[in-house]
């Protein structure tokens, strides 16, 4: 996709004006957070789980030369091809070299973030295969060629009406009048659409939430059976995925099952988690032909080992950003990344570049419930402050935010310094605002008075007031 | 060459060469052992206990769930559910041999086909290797006798599932396919790397759906709409 996140103040401040984009969030927001919280408290053992999904993810890390070169050979020994690559643009090459030797013309697509990661979409299409999205909310997202919004909801800005006017304008062939009763009605269009697709196919490209390494397998995870459908009945079955996906064992993948599918969506499991091994087997009356794993490093291997590397467990199930107060005011586009919310906040600068993204870990107020609610125990505050770090060190802020910066450290570095000059500050202030209470103008606080009107404080500052009780006690 | 770029890369980071030896062995002997972590425990209870918490939590999830004595009264199940749910009495049946014994000559209003789904076909009859009473899990392996575009094509899918096979949880599905395919009770030399895994397996949950017109929960998005399991308590 079209990375925008230079523009994140920009977009965030578009977002926050958006009525039809507020109503979504408003809709959505509590309802993620209260059926996660439901199924957590129906399974006792669930904290011990997040811990055991930890270390297993850990230890893949630890390991991952072995299980990835174990995985490759269980691949191979299963009849499909592991197509390594590098780069994004290795990725795409690589599909189109198989669309290429299929003679393909359309592809159907279950979800993936991956290949939203690489564009392949937009690359398809240029090089005239016609790809379509076969999940309900990506494929109004392409109808509308709008990027997904979240990770695991991806039209989850959408209004009903934004689908029915979407439909109407897309699907010519029908009636311009016909109503949309209820959201059924929408859905059984798409369904209907979509089910010619998945027949007329040459390729079926998915992504994978799990590789194991014990048996080859790359395992998807929908609610929809759209993945299932798109490996199931055209010739060739493509797994489009990365290298931080694999899992060790059958074991180790079941534990993870157990807490991604509570964590994304609240349910105890998704309705199809679909293991999948090689192509067809001797005998077989359906399945695809031929099995290929187009498997992308994008600058996953240079996290190993640094700041960052707790980033690989992620398993991609969106809690940290249906969490997230900052998600839940702009939304997802505003992020202008593939990966929105806390866990892209951490992950965009790595793919583009600090450069390019370095708004993304400064939208945060760390309020820590990400990592709080995340099933992989991924310390995502921190590791958005390590963004902020580098981008410090880099010298990437405006000089005006380094030398305020500076000059707040002076005062932080000495104690004594610090606590006379906020008493001054506060009874001074304090003083100023002792009419009204609040300020609607304050010099150097325009940011924050352009909005809303900063209080006066009332009293002494809380050092003040701790050492005066303190001392009360004695 | 790519991988060994990617594999460099990674150890790099590590800080170290390619695993010595002795490590080596210690994951390869991870691997063959592929121990189970902890299990919640609700979904351990006895033969009775496991069967009710399957059903309930498949009929939590949208399933339905009728409870038989046998394959035989399996005809006369289905034609008075396709009845309820207005449904022609055809459906097509994965040629799976417990299923092929079902006396459908007891229901001769009822149109059987065995084989492989069209895209046309209104229900299915699918064979269910285990069921899992921790989620009201079905696990469907695909194979000759049970391909997997029977659970997904037809609108309405119905499942037998013996009784006995109604599991604690995922792990002892998984157990029980490592043990059915394995070099020893197959009685043939086969070598022990081969993979015992069938080309797909499907762990399902309830019936098909999507949450993403304005999160509200729709029935039926791609694979079935209905999902109707037929428990055969019967001892087998």
């Amino acid at each position: 996709m079209l990375e925008t996140s230079a523009a994140f103040k920009e977009n965030a401040t578009g977002a926050m004006a958006d009525a039809s984009l507020q109503k979504a969030l408003a809709r959505a927001k509590p309802q993620f957070a209260k059926k996660r919280q439901s199924a957590v408290e129906k399974l006792p053992e669930f904290e011990a789980l997040r811990e055991i999904a930890k270390n297993i993810k850990n230890h893949t890390i630890q390991n991952l030369d072995f299980y990835l070169e174990t995985y490759a050979a269980n691949v191979e020994k299963a009849g499909g091809t592991v197509h390594w690559c590098a780069t994004a643009e290795d990725a795409r090459q690589a599909v189109l070299k198989i669309c290429r030797s299929k003679n393909a013309k359309t592809v159907t697509k279950g979800k993936s973030m991956v290949t939203e990661e690489i564009a392949l979409n937009d690359f398809l299409e240029v090089h005239g295969v016609t790809p379509v999205e076969t999940d309900l909310g990506e494929y109004i997202l392409q109808l509308r060629h709008e990027p997904p919004s979240h990770i695991i909801g991806p039209a989850f800005h959408l209004n009903r009406e934004d689908w029915e006017d979407t439909f109407r304008k897309s699907h010519l062939d029908l009636p311009l009048d016909r109503i949309f009763h209820e959201r059924r009605d929408i859905l059984t269009e798409a369904r209907t659409k979509l089910r010619e697709k998945f027949l007329a196919a040459d390729i079926g490209i998915t992504g994978a939430n799990f590789l194991i390494a014990e048996t080859g397998t790359s395992v998807i995870v929908t609610n929809e059976g759209n993945g299932d459908l798109t490996q199931t009945l055209p010739k060739t079955h493509v797994v489009v995925t990365t290298i931080e996906k694999v899992v060790p064992t059958i074991e180790d993948t079941l534990s993870l099952l157990r807490v991604l599918a509570r964590s994304a969506t609240g349910q105890d499991m998704s309705v199809y988690t679909t293991f999948s091994t090689g192509a067809a087997r001797p005998g077989d009356s359906d399945g695809p032909a031929d099995y290929h794993v187009v498997l992308l490093d994008n600058g996953r291997s240079g996290m190993v080992g640094t700041d960052f590397q707790d980033m690989l467990r992620c398993i991609r199930c969106a809690a940290c950003m249906n969490h997230c107060p900052v998600y839940g005011a702009v939304g997802g586009h505003a992020y202008g990344s593939t990966y929105p919310g806390p866990m892209g906040a951490v992950l965009t600068p790595m793919l583009v570049g600090i450069e390019n993204a370095g708004h993304l870990p400064n939208a945060s107020t760390f309020c820590g419930k990400c990592e709080s609610v995340c099933p992989v125990k991924i310390p995502l505050p921190n590791l958005m402050r390590h963004w902020r770090e580098r981008e410090f060190e880099r010298h990437l802020q405006p000089p005006t935010m380094r030398y305020g910066l500076a000059f707040w450290a002076m005062f932080a570095k000495r104690p004594a310094l610090y606590r006379l000059a906020t008493r001054a500050a506060a009874l001074a202030l304090g003083f100023a605002g002792r009419k009204t209470g609040k300020f609607t103008k304050l010099p150097l606080a325009g940011g924050w008075t352009e909005g809303r009107d900063f209080p006066a404080p009332e009293g002494d500052t809380f050092f003040a007031r701790f050492a005066a009780a303190q001392k009360a006690k004695k | 060459m790519t991988r060994d770029a990617i594999i460099g890369a990674i150890q790099r980071g590590l800080k170290r060469g390619p695993l010595p030896p002795d490590q080596k062995a210690m994951l390869t002997a991870r691997l063959a052992a592929h121990a189970r972590h902890l299990i919640p425990a609700r979904g351990n209870l006895d033969r009775a206990g496991r069967i009710s918490l399957f059903s309930e939590y498949v009929e939590r999830e949208f399933g339905t769930v009728a409870r038989l004595a046998s394959l035989a009264d399996v005809p006369g199940a289905i034609t008075s559910y396709l009845a309820r749910q207005n449904l022609a009495p055809a459906l097509v049946a994965s040629p799976h041999p417990d299923l092929q014994k079902i006396p459908f000559d007891t229901a001769p209003l009822l149109k059987i086909r065995f084989g492989l789904c069209s895209p046309t076909d209104a229900v299915s009859l699918q064979h269910a290797f285990a069921g899992i009473a921790e989620t009201g899990t079905l696990v469907l392996p695909s194979g000759p006798k049970t391909p997997t575009s029977n659970n997904l094509l037809p609108d309405n899918a119905i499942v037998v599932l013996q009784a006995d096979r109604i599991l604690p949880c995922y792990e002892d599905a998984f157990d029980l396919l490592r043990a059915a395919e394995s070099p020893k009770s197959r009685g043939k030399a086969k070598s022990a790397e081969q993979n015992f895994m069938p080309r797909n397996i499907m762990l399902v949950t309830g019936p098909s759906r999507s949450a993403d017109i304005e999160q509200t929960l729709e029935l039926g998005a791609h694979g079935p709409r209905r999902l109707h399991v037929l428990i055969i308590d019967g001892e087998t």
